[in-house]
């Protein structure tokens, strides 16, 4: 038993979570082909998730805020990508792929700058005041949410609103009788680059290292010399454009997007980062796959299980371990 | 001097009893259907706001699920009316039902992560409460779904019903009110409203309340002396969990109708929210506050929003936030700046004038 739980560890200890999962699930759907849909649906799903997620277990790592309102940027992203791509519908149809791929980009880069933008308005002025003090960062942070979604409202309206996708990221790949739609895997490649250039960042770079003093002793960082509060903006408006990037994908996978995403994705993201472990990238890297594979797994074997399913995981994953899966030092 | 006899303490006091005495005669000085809506909404609502204050005004503690043991008892009352009839029976079946459901719910969640941080805990009772509001619309078999249910209320409650006649057989007029039913509806809603409201002044000001307080201040420190701060959570997460699930029932009854949006959405998790800091945290006496300013704010706001709307339908953006859905904006933006620059909310801050130092 104890050779077992060390060769487990060596192997990747809990990291080797999804990879069960998606095991079990093999067993338990039967057919190959349906499986690796559902598998890259999941992994698609939860790289986008873990795009929304990661600047909320950011933030709260390394400033110990926890934001409420981060669903707004998720909705906010979704909305401004959405308005540009129609905006450009001429390049969309566009036989040329380089006029599909320019759009898509500009739209990206509008939610990236407009998260940038929010993050840096929604730091210096809601934040700002109730640094160290849990209880009113809750309620303000809420209150912002309801501000924020309510202007959403104002300019984008209730109604739902298509999103026109570039034609390059229409079609789908089949190979056998398995077919994976290209936007899938071009979701799945953008979450796995944020990925890997957050952990080169955090990692590798002296920002990185400043950053990860910085979640451990804030003092001794300041103490040093260095203007944590700077780094603090910075670290906010990048988990913002994090959220907005998320948010915009989103509306690409989903095509019809209404104002109450950011509410619906709000739960989804809270599971995740909890799942995770608040504060740190790997875990909710983990959990957001997790959520990502059970969600679409669960949908196929028993779609009336699939609301509850998050919920289930969350509240196993708390019972085995009850900060999360790969909680930050601290 | 100490706060709870200051001047402004008393001027707190002295709003609240008239409030209690408006409410007491609202079916005589006010006589039409939407006031009398208006007052049985406030008298729920106020009920449902202390018992929200118990946790993060007494306690400390941050919990977004309100609202489902709000629907607990609703739903409950609902089912038991709509399978079993009409009857005080089904009333009791109901309520009873939604309050051991809200009450196993709360022991589970409390147990369970009223352990963590504040704000661990405020994320886990998101999501519960989310969920629920997802299987309540789902299960539409049991709950009906998005449409909700309607249903009867016991036979004393009906408009039809006649308390008291006169020679001829019609509905006795008592000052021009007929006493009827619905009379006797709203009595029902304004006596168990002010019996719970008056059970948890009580409890607030208990020893057990001094404790709470002690955990709210200083967590560690409270430990240390040797209370067992978990149980102690627990317990009046339960105790505020049962509170609201009656505030579902007597509201239930009240509405005849119970669906997902009068009765679990998060729109009312807000609303409640905002009664909390607007009335003043941490004292019974702001929950009263803050309950009726919101919600005649919510009848009468909208009405005033629409007028400036067109009043303004010239300008660009102007009409589009002034429109009356728009009006959670604008609370919204209060909310802000009341937490921001009076945290201790209307009452709270009141209190606090006259204070001799």
């Amino acid at each position: 038993m104890k050779n077992l739980t060390q060769i487990l560890a060596r192997m990747g200890g809990v990291n080797l979570l999804p990879v069960a999962v998606a095991a079990v699930a093999f067993v338990l759907i039967g057919v190959p082909s349906s499986w690796v849909t559902l598998t890259v649906a999941g992994l698609a799903m939860g790289m986008m998730i873990f795009l929304m997620a990661s600047g909320l277990s950011l933030v709260f790592g390394l400033m110990d805020v926890l934001n409420f309102g981060h669903s707004a940027f998720v909705s906010l992203g979704a909305f401004v990508a959405a308005s540009v791509l129609t905006w450009l519908a001429g390049w969309l149809g566009a036989d040329s792929i380089f006029l599909n791929v320019m759009a898509l980009f500009l739209a990206l880069t509008a939610a990236l700058i407009v998260g940038l933008a929010g993050g840096w308005f929604f730091e210096t002025v809601i934040i700002r005041p109730v640094y160290k003090d849990h209880l009113r960062q809750i309620l303000i942070t809420m209150g912002a949410l309801i501000v924020a979604e309510q202007l959403i409202l104002a300019v984008w309206g209730g109604t739902p609103m298509a999103v026109p996708r570039p034609q390059f990221l229409e079609s789908a790949i089949i190979l056998g009788d398995v077919s994976i739609e290209i936007y899938r895997i071009f979701a799945f490649l953008l979450g796995l680059a944020v990925y890997v250039a957050l952990y080169l960042t955090l990692n590798r770079t002296r920002i990185g290292l400043l950053i990860r003093a910085g979640v451990e002793n804030r003092e001794m960082v300041e103490a040093l010399g260095f203007r944590i509060d700077r780094l603090f903006i910075g670290v906010f408006m990048l988990g913002s454009a994090l959220a907005t990037l998320g948010g915009a994908m989103w509306a690409g996978y989903e095509t019809l997007i209404s104002p109450s995403l950011g509410a619906e994705m709000m739960i989804v993201v809270f599971i995740v980062v909890i799942i995770g472990g608040l504060g740190s990238i790997e875990g909710t890297l983990l959990g957001a796959i997790m959520v990502g594979l059970v969600g679409n797994y669960v949908g196929f074997l028993m779609p009336k299980m699939a609301l509850a399913s998050n919920m289930i995981l969350m509240m196993a994953i708390l019972m085995w371990r009850p900060s999360g899966l790969r909680p930050a030092v601290k | 001097m100490t706060e709870q006899n200051s001047t402004g303490a008393l001027i707190v006091k002295i709003t609240v009893l008239t409030i209690g005495a408006a409410l007491l005669f609202a079916p005589f000085l006010f006589q039409d259907v939407r006031s009398l809506e208006v007052a049985a909404r406030i008298c729920v609502f106020v009920v449902l706001v202390a018992s929200y204050d118990l946790l993060i005004g007494y306690t400390g503690i941050v919990s977004f699920a309100h609202t489902m043991f709000f629907g607990f008892g609703a739903y409950g009352a609902a089912i038991a009316l709509k399978q079993m009839g009409p009857g005080w029976d089904a009333v009791m079946v109901g309520g009873l039902a939604g309050m051991l459901v809200s009450l196993i719910v709360a022991v589970a969640i409390g147990l369970l992560s009223l352990r963590v941080k504040a704000i661990f805990f405020a994320m886990i009772t998101l999501a519960v409460a989310s969920v629920v509001l997802v299987l309540a619309s789902q299960l539409s078999d049991f709950t009906g779904g998005e449409d909700g249910i309607t249903y009867r209320a016991p036979q004393l409650f009906k408009t039809a019903t006649k308390l008291a006649v006169d020679e001829d057989g019609k509905v006795l007029r008592l000052f021009g009110v007929k006493l009827n039913g619905k009379l006797a509806a709203y009595y029902f809603v304004f006596a168990t409203s002010l019996a719970l409201f008056v059970l948890m002044f009580r409890l607030v000001g208990s020893p057990l309340g001094t404790v709470l307080k002690a955990i709210r201040e200083n967590e560690a420190r409270a430990e240390a002396i040797g209370y067992r701060v978990v149980s102690y959570r627990t317990f009046v997460f339960c105790i505020a969990a049962l509170a609201a699930s009656l505030a579902g029932t007597i509201y239930a009854i009240w509405l005849k109708y119970t669906g997902p949006d009068t009765m679990l959405s998060f729109s009312i998790m807000i609303d409640i929210l905002l009664m909390v800091v607007i009335g003043g945290m941490g004292t019974m006496w702001g929950a009263v506050i803050g309950a009726v300013l919101m919600v005649l704010a919510q009848y009468y706001l909208r009405d005033l929003m629409g007028a400036a709307a067109e009043a303004t339908s010239n300008l660009p953006i102007l009409p589009e936030l002034l429109n009356p859905d728009r009006w959670l904006l604008w609370l919204g933006i209060i909310f802000i700046l009341l937490v921001y620059f009076f945290p201790r909310g209307i009452a709270g801050t009141i209190m606090q004038k006259g204070i001799a130092k």
